[in-house]
C-alpha cells in the first residue's frame, strides 16, 4: 500500500475547462437528496398514479368490457395535472432551502470565488430541481406512452397521436420551469428554508384563491391568469389539444406565466451575489 | 510564535511577478466611493493588507477576484486583465474568506473535493487532494465530520483547505487567524508561512492583527479611506533603526505633541502612557529634551526603540484611524 506524505503537494493533474461547474452542482445536489430515504419513499408514491395509470391501459387493451377506460389524449392530459400535486411537494421538499441555506451559511462567496458564473450556480441548481420534477412528470408520461404501445402491440394509439410526445413534453416544460424558478427565486429571499416553503406555498394558495373569489364574484373564468395554477392548466390544455377549461385567451396565460419566470431571473439576478451591499 | 524570527527566502513560486496590480482603481457602491484611485503592486511572495474598519481591503480582495467591477481603472492578476478573466484568475487563486463559510450538510471531505471540483479538478483527483489538504490543515482526524459542528478554529481551517484543494498561483487570505485561540493562531501562521516560503504559493493576507501580518509577511499595502495610504518592504517602510523612541513627558502632552509636528518630528500614542517619537537624521534624542524644555514641560521617559510595523500603520493611516483600527481589535 503506497504512503502518501501528509504534506501540501502541487496538484499536475488534469482540469476540466470553466463552464461545467454547473453540473458539479446539480450531480451533488442530486446526490444529496438522493440520501435521504423519506424522499425516496416519497419519489416512490409519486409513480403510484403511473402504475394506476398502466393498469388502466392495461385494462382497456385487454378487456374489451372496460371501454370506459379507454385511452386518449385527455388521459395524459389528466395525469400530467394529478402529477402537478407531486411537483409542488417535491418542489418546496429539495427547492426551499437550494439558495436560502447557502444565503444562512455564507456559502455564496465560497461558490463564486470559485472558477463559476452566477448563471452558472443558478443553473446547477435549477438543474437538481430539474432531475427530480421531469423523474414525476414528463418521464412517468413517455413511459405511460410506451407501455400504451407496449400493451396493445401496435403503435396505431401513438400514430395517431404523435402530437402527445411534444405536448407532454410542453406541459412537462411548463410546470416545471415554472416551479423551479419560483421556488428559486424565493429562496434567494430568504436564510430559512421554512420560510421559502410558507411563501411558495401562499403564492400558489392566494394567486388560486383570488382567482376562485373573482371567479365567484363575476361568475366568469376570464382571469384566470391571476392563479398560477391555473395558468399552467390552461397552457397544458392547449398542449394536449383539449378544450380550454377557462375562457382566458392562451396568450394571457402564457403571458402571466413568462412575466412570472420574468421576475423570478430578474430577482436571482438581483439576490445571487457574492457581495452583498448594505447602505 | 516567535514575532523576531526571520523569515526565511521564499522558494521559487509559479507566479509571475508581480502578481496583481492596481491602476487608478476606482469601485463605487451608489454613491460611495469603497476604493478611490488606488495604485499598488502586490509582488511575488506574502504581502500583507492592512487598514482600519472600512478602508477597503475586502473590497480589494473581492476586486482582484473579479466579484466586483472597477468603475474605473484597470486590475492585473498574474498578468491577466481581472475585468475579462475573472474565470481564468479565480481558477488560479484561492479564497478565503472573512467570515464563516461552508455548504451545509456536508462532511469536511465532501465540502473540500466539492470545491476542487468546481475549481474543474476530477471527482477522484478532488477528493485525493480534499484529504491531503485537510491533513495539511491539521483536520485530517475531523474530515468525516459535518463542517456545521466545527469549532470557530476548524471552521478556519477549513476555509483554508478549501482555497487550497486546487493548488492555487494566489492566495487571498482575509483574517486567517480571526476567532482562533493562540495555539491555533501559531498554527494557522504557520501554516501561511510554510505556503509562502516553502511551497512557493503567493499570498495577500489581510488581516487586523499587525504582528501576525509582520509574521509572514515581507511587503504590505496598507489602505485607509478607501486609498492606499502607503506600500512597499516592511523593512524600508519602518526606516531605519535607531530612529524611533518611547518618550513619556510630564506635562501638557497635547502641547509636547504640536512642538513636535513643529519641529517636523512624528508621534503617536501607543496603548501604554508613553509616545512613540520619530526622530530623523540629522536629529538626536537630545533634540527631544530642547523641545520639551522650549514648551515647558519635562522628559520623564526616554528609551531607544525598533521601529514596528505599528509605527508604519500609524503614520500611513494617522493617529485617529489607528486609535479606531485599535478600539476595534480589542
Amino acid at each position: 500500500m503506497p504512503i502518501h506524505p501528509e504534506g501540501y503537494r502541487p496538484y499536475r493533474g488534469a482540469r476540466t475547462p470553466s463552464g461545467r461547474s454547473w453540473l458539479v452542482v446539480t450531480a451533488a445536489g442530486v446526490r444529496s437528496v438522493v440520501g435521504n430515504r423519506l424522499f425516496l419513499g416519497l419519489m416512490l408514491i409519486a409513480w403510484a398514479p403511473f402504475l394506476i395509470r398502466a393498469v388502466q391501459i392495461y385494462a382497456s387493451v385487454n378487456f374489451p368490457q372496460a371501454s370506459f377506460l379507454d385511452i386518449s389524449a385527455a388521459t395524459f392530459r389528466d395525469f400530467l395535472s394529478q402529477q402537478s400535486l407531486w411537483v409542488f411537494i417535491i418542489t418546496v421538499w429539495v427547492g426551499a432551502g437550494l439558495i436560502a441555506n447557502d444565503m444562512r451559511s455564507n456559502a455564496l462567496q465560497v461558490y463564486l470565488s470559485k472558477p463559476m458564473t452566477r448563471a452558472e450556480y443558478v443553473g446547477g441548481k435549477l438543474g437538481i430541481l430539474f432531475v427530480f420534477l421531469m423523474c414525476v412528470t414528463w418521464v412517468p408520461a413517455i413511459l405511460l406512452l410506451v407501455t400504451q404501445v407496449l400493451l396493445s402491440g401496435s403503435v396505431a394509439f401513438l400514430a395517431a397521436n404523435l402530437y402527445l410526445i411534444p405536448a407532454i413534453t410542453v406541459a412537462s416544460l411548463v410546470l416545471v420551469v415554472v416551479s423551479s424558478f419560483t421556488i428559486l427565486a424565493l429562496s434567494s429571499f430568504s436564510k430559512s428554508a421554512r420560510f421559502v416553503a410558507v411563501t411558495y406555498a401562499g403564492l400558489f394558495f392566494f394567486t388560486q384563491a383570488v382567482f376562485g373569489v373573482v371567479r365567484a364574484g363575476t361568475g366568469s373564468t376570464t382571469l384566470s391568469w391571476l392563479s398560477v395554477t391555473a395558468s399552467v392548466d390552461q397552457i397544458t390544455d392547449v398542449a394536449f389539444r383539449q378544450p380550454p377549461r377557462f375562457e382566458t385567451p392562451l396568450g394571457a396565460s402564457v403571458a402571466a406565466v413568462a412575466v412570472l419566470v420574468a421576475l423570478a431571473v430578474w430577482i436571482l439576478r438581483w439576490r445571487v451575489r457574492a457581495v452583498e451591499v448594505v447602505s | 510564535m516567535d514575532p523576531a524570527l526571520p523569515l526565511p527566502d521564499p522558494s521559487p513560486t509559479r507566479s509571475v511577478d508581480p502578481v496583481a496590480t492596481f491602476d487608478q482603481v476606482g469601485v463605487r457602491y451608489g454613491s460611495q466611493w469603497a476604493l478611490n484611485d488606488v495604485t499598488a503592486t502586490f509582488p511575488r511572495g506574502a504581502v500583507g493588507l492592512l487598514g482600519p474598519n472600512g478602508a477597503g481591503k475586502s473590497t480589494l480582495i473581492k476586486s482582484l477576484l473579479g466579484l466586483v467591477a472597477p468603475n474605473r481603472g484597470r486590475i492585473e492578476v498574474l498578468g491577466l486583465d481581472a475585468a475579462r478573466a475573472a474565470l481564468e484568475i479565480r481558477g488560479r487563486v484561492g479564497y478565503m474568506p472573512e467570515t464563516d463559510a461552508y455548504i451545509p450538510g456536508m462532511n469536511a471531505v465532501t465540502f473540500v473535493s466539492y470545491c476542487g471540483q468546481l475549481c474543474g479538478l476530477p471527482r477522484a483527483d478532488a477528493i485525493q487532494r480534499a484529504h491531503e489538504v485537510l491533513y495539511y490543515t491539521g483536520l485530517g482526524e475531523a474530515r468525516y465530520r459535518n463542517v456545521e459542528t466545527y469549532s470557530t478554529g476548524m471552521k478556519q481551517r477549513i476555509k483554508l483547505a478549501q482555497a487550497l484543494v486546487h493548488d492555487p498561483e494566489l492566495l487571498f487570505l482575509d483574517e486567517p487567524t480571526n476567532g482562533m485561540d493562540p495555539k491555533g493562531r501559531d498554527e494557522m501562521l504557520a501554516l501561511v508561512r510554510d505556503l509562502a516560503y516553502d511551497k512557493g504559493i503567493s499570498l495577500v493576507l489581510s488581516s487586523h492583527v499587525l504582528p501576525d501580518v509582520e509574521y509572514v509577511c515581507r511587503h504590505v499595502v496598507v489602505m485607509d479611506k478607501g486609498q492606499v495610504a502607503t506600500y512597499g518592504p516592511i523593512d524600508a517602510l519602518k526606516g531605519p533603526k535607531g530612529r524611533v523612541f518611547e518618550v513619556r513627558i510630564k506635562g501638557d502632552e497635547a502641547a509636547f505633541v504640536a512642538v513636535l509636528h513643529a519641529a517636523g518630528l512624528e508621534s503617536h500614542r501607543t496603548d501604554e502612557d508613553v509616545m512613540r517619537v520619530f526622530v530623523p537624521e540629522p536629529r538626536s534624542w537630545r533634540d527631544l529634551f530642547v523641545l520639551a524644555d522650549q514648551g515647558g514641560m519635562q522628559v520623564r521617559h526616554l528609551r531607544p526603540s525598533v521601529p514596528t510595523l505599528e509605527d508604519v500603520f500609524a503614520r500611513a493611516v494617522g493617529e485617529e484611524d489607528r486609535e479606531s483600527w485599535t478600539t476595534s481589535t480589542e
